[in-house]
């Protein structure tokens, strides 16, 4: 028998807050729109006589203006590409890296505009799967908020005398000259800056990341170990979200899921402990989790390691049993940090190696993560102290985000020759002489190698849209070198690709990727920065924390907030766990609130390091007692309209030590008695406590035992006994001819990671609302992912404790609740409640199985929404095309620049009508003309919405379920009486989503008291 | 009386109302049959499709043979040469007679080789149309005879009327002659009948005022008449009444109303609507004459109708493929220079607009649904200006849906679709609507 857990989505729900009970029965947070929270004073006062002048105005200009119809032009090319047709998307493959993260991908262009990123199944890292940050890339290229032309000053300045200038100034440069930049993986582009220091002798190159991982690489002998962690059946990470944001996440997804899918036929799954301070995606899908403060992630590792040596006495019963797997596990073992400390990753590297790891390749390295922490403070102090003549900054802004970002702006003041090649004026290049703004990387022709052996390309898909010029290009020019950068890259490709050059340089432009290696030949592994003797010594002495202990980490979106900060679709995508959008907040443990008296939303003044900041409180089950956790890339000065002043920058606050850049403090905080709302998604979509039906899971000793026993299928009483819901049925059944279009949601692969939201997004023209506006339940997203903690109490309990205590314990708050996600989108009923209530039939059935939404016909009663068990419908309550209240956030609407990011097929949504998931209709009609075209039917896969193309895990499956031969059918098939489940299923709508039950490799239940106490 | 007099009366009507439901389905059917008429004009991939019958290097009268070349010469050669007019190229009539096959196989292959071999009179032909390479063709023997063959049938068909109409430019289909007379003749038929109705009617009411005058004066002649009769025999018709009359005002304001009304609601529903749209293009490009007369396939120009959502409008280089050579010294063509070197690319007025909201793919009509162009687009290839031939409503387009059945011939999509409809409906048409067709989200998303 399934347990069954009481799940709620927030700490208001579970205290049923007074404002929370408020809008949890009403679907929409206020009744009429027209008094804006944030004032507008022409709402407000409506005279009569402008009503009657508007009015009469505009009976005036309607009739003139349906006098005649405006002449539109159609413009065709003078010459045109033989493969360009308009109205037929064409498809490149490049390569997305934005310093952190290494996604190949394909760029869907329409009439040369690049609209939508998919991933590139040739790659043999990402396998097809995109990030959400890589999927939102798109938009950073029509970002109005780039430099567009070479400056002086700030001022606009023509790129000869730019270059004359700079070239003259370099010749005469005293002292060093410093390049300074994120972690490049481009060898051609190692190999400009080489040549750019063979031309200026006294260059010096300096990498340094954002979030950086250089104790890592020291800790393996300046190699980044590349992990498979297909290869791993127990993996425990300490304070590693590799499914999120660490390193590669979208690869180590793809590896870390194969391992965690079941089915009848393999009832295996990896085993996955994760010991971490705040609750992260990763920690959200491991097995096993335990909070721990940052200090204590040294004690962690040192027992662990003490267990696997077999010297161990751990206290930490979770530990001792995480340590036992690892150890009969062996080479399937495997252990990740994500600690900067070097001290910690010397044990985890000894731990990997004691345990033989299959799953850690130090053989072909990962790239993806180069910067030397000591290097670049070595540089700030340089830079200070008058020895660095000119520095260059590419891709980098450490006037933001490196902790010494005071002592970098005072740098830069004193360094004669400044040059950012940043594409925007952003913290650093406003502060540099000139800037020399470097194209977008769809307009960039380079070369990636993110795992040695392992190569790849981008090409432009778009000719220049502004006066920019590859960073590259601007080094060889200053270099003295003239050829251009794609010639240089060709010649540099020369030596790697075999056979005949041309046709297999087509080939890898083609694909995108290609094996072989352009580094330079793998150094002799140097001695680790530290033995393992010394690095127990070093943990051992560890001073205790003391104090609140601050834990800085990255989001899921915004990532370190580089190019991401200003996207605002990153910026509304809820984070993964505390489902908060537009800005950081301070995340607290429940108990830390109660024992201060704070609210969530209170605004608390943070103080560490001799620098406060503020920000609200939320207060976040599973974070460590005794800790706060805030995110890194927020609080931007000069990143755009959208991304400035969201948030507070919390990069001061991290510690430079000996052993590098720590992202943890010890912080004094202080309630400053301001109030400052938190614009989260989660506790706006109720499903009126109907919880038993929404979400199921189970674990995988039950799924051994009997795969029947692990869904509850709720069975309605008939005269006839009890039947299945849909067998009892006032409506007639629809046929289906043609098509049946079914998508299966498998919850145990989906990680929760949000790629499929920014790709529904991207792909529907999905309008954002900003900050105040997702504070009033208005956000526009289609797809979301509800994300449910759970608690230990459940109805089991009733006898012993009888229904009212157990009802009571039930809404005590776990202080590390196992966490479930399930995307949710338009179910597309067979018996949808919103058709029989639409007074307009704008919402009808296809005979195919959808949903439809026709716009035209909508005239906003909005009563489908009303009536919609599962929240899914959004409605227009502005026009978020212009109405200038939304021109900060939703500016990519607004301007022909950003215009040119929408998918043309799609309808842009007016004012006052309804929208929803559509299933993405318009890939359905594009794989079935194909077919037709070609005179057969649809395959398989051909016919893929956004959300599924997207899903890096694989979770969501979409197809023909009429066809039997389909993934879909085989699947439900399979899956039919054991894991697959209807969403309300009593309630008899008749999904055509269904959703496969969660499996938890625990021996007992998820929420069982030994596993969570 | 009154009854008898009448009776004729409506009986007029109904033949009126006959002729004119007449009149008005022979021209609906002249509409419908106008796309027949330039069927090969539109025939999609026609070098592809066309499997030459004749064996290579003969000429041959096989029908098979001529309908291959046809195809072959309006996909291949119909840009640049007619039967018997010069276009870019020489006339190819007689060409059979004047070059052996032997010759012109290996010119079609590649006419630049043939020149340079100093071929005599391929030298000659070079020279005189003025230095202009033939572009060389990846045709098979049999396909170039066939060509031939084709080419040899039509100079004997087109002898013949090209004389009669003695204005040398070749008719532009004889499918379209009968038509057009067809509707000529009715038309006329029609006329006559109207004015004989006409003079009926007035010879009728001049008789009847007649005859009331003759029996008002021979009742006048009578003296047995009493009070009563002789005021209902001089009684006048008192206008002032009638005008007053309650019921007369009433129904003239009714009528008026409803008229008023009627336009109304016509002028509103025909807001937004363009049929008939005929805007002044910025080079005055002749349909009529390129696909009209010169026969060229409409998918020559608008390259991407039968593959891609939208019919482009073709871009210059494709105008330069013959425009290079053929009328340079055109005001018109020289705009198409000018805007070449100045890299400005063409504004042309955009005429088929439907909204935003609406979806429409061309190939899913044309390549799968097998439309023609001319069902939408209307008699393209008589057209010297482009208009908008059909509304472009929803209501049009649904029409259609409902009536039109679909395409399945040979289409493996629809196999399974056309055995479900015949079990569940029989002999009914399997139109479009059947298959969903009109649903919302097929065109709206």
């Amino acid at each position: 028998m399934q347990e069954s857990p009481k799940y709620w989505k927030g700490i208001e729900e579970l205290e049923s807050s007074p404002e929370f009970v408020k809008t949890a029965l009403s679907e929409f947070g206020e009744f009429l729109p027209m008094k804006e929270a944030y004032g507008t004073s022409d709402a407000t006062v409506a005279p009569r006589r402008d009503f009657l002048k508007l009015m009469g105005f505009g009976i005036a200009a309607a009739t003139l203006a349906s006098c005649e119809a405006p002449v539109r032009k159609a413009i065709p090319y003078l010459n045109k590409p033989e493969e360009v047709d308009p109205g037929i998307a064409n498809f490149y493959a490049s390569t997305y890296f934005n310093g952190t993260d290494y996604n190949s991908v394909l760029v869907k262009t329409r009439e040369g505009r690049p609209i939508k990123l998919e991933g590139n199944p040739e790659s043999p890292i990402t396998r097809g799967g995109l990030s959400a940050r890589a999927q939102a890339s798109v938009l950073n290229l029509y970002d109005g908020g780039r430099l567009q032309h070479f400056a002086i000053k700030g001022q606009k300045a023509a790129t000869d005398k730019v270059d004359q200038e700079i070239r003259t100034k370099l010749a005469g440069v005293t002292g060093r000259i410093a390049i300074v930049s994120n972690t490049i993986i481009s060898p051609t582009t190692k190999k400009v800056i080489a040549e750019f220091a063979a031309r200026y002798p006294n260059t010096q190159h300096v990498q340094y990341d954002a979030n950086s991982s250089s104790a890592l690489l020291r800790a393996n002998g300046g190699v980044l170990p590349s992990y498979d962690f297909s290869k791993a059946n127990v993996i425990v990470s300490l304070d590693a979200d590799f499914l999120g944001t660490w390193l590669s996440p979208v690869e180590f997804a793809k590896q870390y899921v194969t391992n965690r899918k079941v089915s009848s036929t393999k009832k295996t799954m990896s085993r996955h402990f994760q010991f971490e301070t705040a609750l992260t995606l990763t920690g959200s899908n491991a097995d096993v989790r335990v909070a721990a403060k940052p200090s204590e992630m040294g004690t962690i590792a040192l027992e662990l390691y003490n267990e696997i040596a077999g010297t161990g006495s751990t206290q930490n019963a979770k530990l001792k049993k995480a340590a036992a797997e690892l150890k009969a596990a062996r080479a399937a073992g495997l252990v990740v940090s994500g600690s900067n400390n070097v001290a910690v990753q010397t044990l985890v590297a000894a731990i990997n190696q004691a345990l033989g790891s299959a799953a850690v390749d130090l053989a072909s390295p990962s790239m993806l993560r180069q910067g030397d922490d000591a290097r670049m403070v070595q540089l700030v102090n340089d830079m200070n102290s008058g020895a660095v003549g000119a520095v260059i900054f590419y891709n980098a802004n450490p006037a933001y985000d490196h902790p010494l970002a005071d002592k970098v702006k005072t740098g830069i003041a004193k360094v004669p020759l400044s040059i950012s090649l940043n594409d925007r004026l952003d913290e650093t290049g406003s502060l540099c002489y000139y800037a020399c703004p470097d194209h977008n990387y769809l307009e960039s022709w380079n070369d990636y190698e993110p795992k040695r052996g392992y190569l790849s390309l981008a090409q432009p898909v778009i000719s220049p849209l502004f006066a920019t010029r590859q960073a590259q290009d601007s080094l060889l020019t200053w270099a003295g070198n003239p050829q251009s950068y794609y010639n240089y890259l060709k010649a540099s490709w020369r030596g790697v690709l075999t056979g005949d050059f041309q046709k297999a340089w087509d080939a890898a432009v083609h694909d995108g990727v290609a094996m072989g290696t352009l580094s330079a030949a793998a150094p002799a592994p140097s001695a680790p920065a530290m033995s393992v003797q010394q690095a127990v010594s070093a943990l051992s002495a560890a001073p205790k924390g003391s104090g609140v202990e601050l834990a800085l980490y990255e989001k899921v979106g915004i990532g370190t907030g580089s190019c991401e900060a200003n996207n605002p679709w990153l910026q509304e995508l809820p984070d993964p766990v505390s489902k908060a959008t537009w800005g950081n907040y301070l995340a607290v443990p429940r108990e830390m609130a109660v024992t201060n008296k704070w609210e969530q939303g209170d605004v608390v003044k943070i103080t560490a390091n001799g620098k406060s900041i503020e920000l609200p409180v939320l207060i976040q089950p599973g974070q460590a007692k005794g800790t706060v956790s805030i995110a890194i890339g927020y609080g931007r000065e000069s990143a755009g309209k959208v991304g400035d002043k969201v948030g507070a920058n919390v990069y001061p606050m991290a510690m430079i030590t000996a052993n590098g850049i720590q992202y943890a403090n010890t912080v004094t905080l202080e309630k400053t008695g301001s109030q400052s709302p938190i614009a989260q998604t989660q506790t706006h979509h109720t499903i009126m406590d109907r919880m038993v039906q929404v979400v199921q899971e189970s674990t995988l000793a039950q799924y051994v035992k009997n795969p029947k026993e692990v869904t509850e299928y709720e069975k309605i009483a008939t005269p006839d006994g009890l039947e299945a819901p849909n067998k009892v049925s006032l409506w007639d059944d629809y046929e289906y001819k043609n098509h049946h279009w079914g998508m299966a949601i498998d919850l145990n692969s989906c990680i929760g990671c949000g790629s499929c939201v920014i790709g529904c997004q991207v792909e529907n023209n999905i309008a954002v609302v900003g900050k105040q506006e997702v504070i009033n339940r208005r956000e526009m997203h289609w797809m979301r992912i509800d994300r449910y903690y759970s608690s230990d109490h459940h109805k089991d309990e009733f006898e012993t404790k009888g229904k009212l205590d157990t009802y009571a314990a039930m809404e005590d708050p776990s202080d590390n609740p196992s966490v479930i996600f399930q995307p949710m989108m338009c179910q597309h009923c067979n018996h949808a409640p919103c058709e029989t209530v639409c007074p307009v039939l704008a919402t009808t059935h296809s005979s195919e199985g959808l949903n439809q939404m026709t716009y035209n016909r909508c005239v906003g009663t909005r009563y489908c929404a009303n009536n919609c068990p599962y929240k899914v419908r959004r409605f227009n309550w502005f026009s978020y095309t212009s109405n200038e209240k939304f021109e900060n956030v939703n500016g990519h609407m607004f301007t022909d620049l950003g215009r040119m990011v929408l998918n043309p097929d799609v309808t842009v949504r007016a004012r006052g009508v309804m929208e929803k998931c559509s299933f993405c209709v318009q890939r359905i009609q594009l794989g079935k003309l194909e077919a037709k075209k070609q005179k057969r039917r649809p395959k398989d896969g051909e016919v893929v919405t956004a959300c599924a193309q997207s899903c890096p895990t694989e979770a969501i499956v979409f197809g023909d379920m009429r066809d039997p031969e389909t993934r879909i059918s085989k699947l439900l098939r399979r899956e039919d009486g054991e894991r697959a489940f209807h969403v309300l299923d009593t309630i008899n709508v008749q999904p055509n989503v269904t959703y496969l039950t969660k499996i938890r490799n625990t021996e007992k239940s998820a929420f069982s008291v030994e596993e969570n106490a | 009386m009154n009854s008898i007099r009448l009776r004729p009366l409506s009986h007029l009507f109904l033949a009126l109302f006959l002729t004119f439901a007449a009149v008005g389905r022979s021209s609906a059917q002249t509409v419908g049959a106008a796309p027949a008429v330039s069927k090969e004009g539109v025939v999609p991939g026609a070098t592809a499709a066309a499997a030459p019958a004749a064996a290579a290097g003969a000429t041959t009268g096989d029908a098979a043979a001529i309908a291959a070349g046809d195809a072959l010469f309006k996909g291949n050669c119909a840009q640049c040469h007619a039967i018997n007019d010069v276009v870019v190229g020489p006339a190819l009539a007689g060409i059979a007679k004047r070059r052996p096959i032997s010759w012109l196989i290996p010119w079609i292959k590649n006419s630049s080789k043939v020149v340079a071999s100093g071929d005599e009179y391929a030298v000659k032909l070079y020279n005189q149309y003025g230095k202009q390479q033939m572009p060389s063709f990846q045709l098979s023997d049999a396909e170039i005879t066939s060509i031939i063959s084709y080419v040899t049938a039509e100079e004997g068909k087109t002898a013949g009327p090209a004389s009669t109409q003695g204005t040398g430019i070749k008719p532009a289909d004889g499918a379209e002659t009968p038509g057009v007379g067809a509707e000529s003749t009715s038309s006329k038929y029609i006329d006559i009948l109207l004015i004989v109705l006409v003079v009926v009617l007035i010879v009728m009411v001049v008789t009847l005022v007649i005859i009331a005058n003759i029996m008002k004066d021979v009742l006048r002649g009578r003296k047995d008449l009493d009070g009563r009769d002789v005021e209902q025999l001089e009684q006048r018709f008192d206008f002032a009444k009638f005008y007053k009359s309650p019921v007369v005002r009433g129904l003239a304001v009714g009528i008026f109303a409803l008229v008023v009304l009627y336009e109304s609601v016509q002028g509103v529903m025909a807001i937004g609507l363009t049929q008939g749209y005929q805007p002044t293009q910025p080079i005055a490009f002749s349909h009529k004459l390129h696909a009209g007369e010169h026969q060229i396939n409409c998918a020559y120009c608008h390259t991407s109708v039968y593959k891609s959502k939208s019919a482009n409008i073709p871009s210059a280089n494709i105008c330069m493929n013959c425009h290079s050579q053929i009328k340079t010294e055109s005001p018109e063509i020289k705009k198409i220079y000018r805007a070449i070197e100045r890299k400005q690319p063409i504004q042309w007025v955009r005429i088929h607009n439907i909204p935003d909201l609406a979806y429409f793919n061309h190939s899913q009509h044309t390549q799968v649904g097998g439309i023609e162009c001319q069902t939408c687009h209307g008699p393209i290839q008589n057209m010297e200006v482009v208009y908008q031939y059909s509304a472009l409503t929803m209501g049009w387009c649904i029409n259609c849906h409902r009536e039109t059945p679909l395409n399945t011939k040979g289409n493996g999509y629809y196999n399974n679709l056309v055995k479900l409809h015949q079990t569940a409906n029989g002999a009914a048409p399997f139109t479009v609507s059947s298959n969903g067709g009109t649903e919302c989200s097929k065109c709206h998303y």
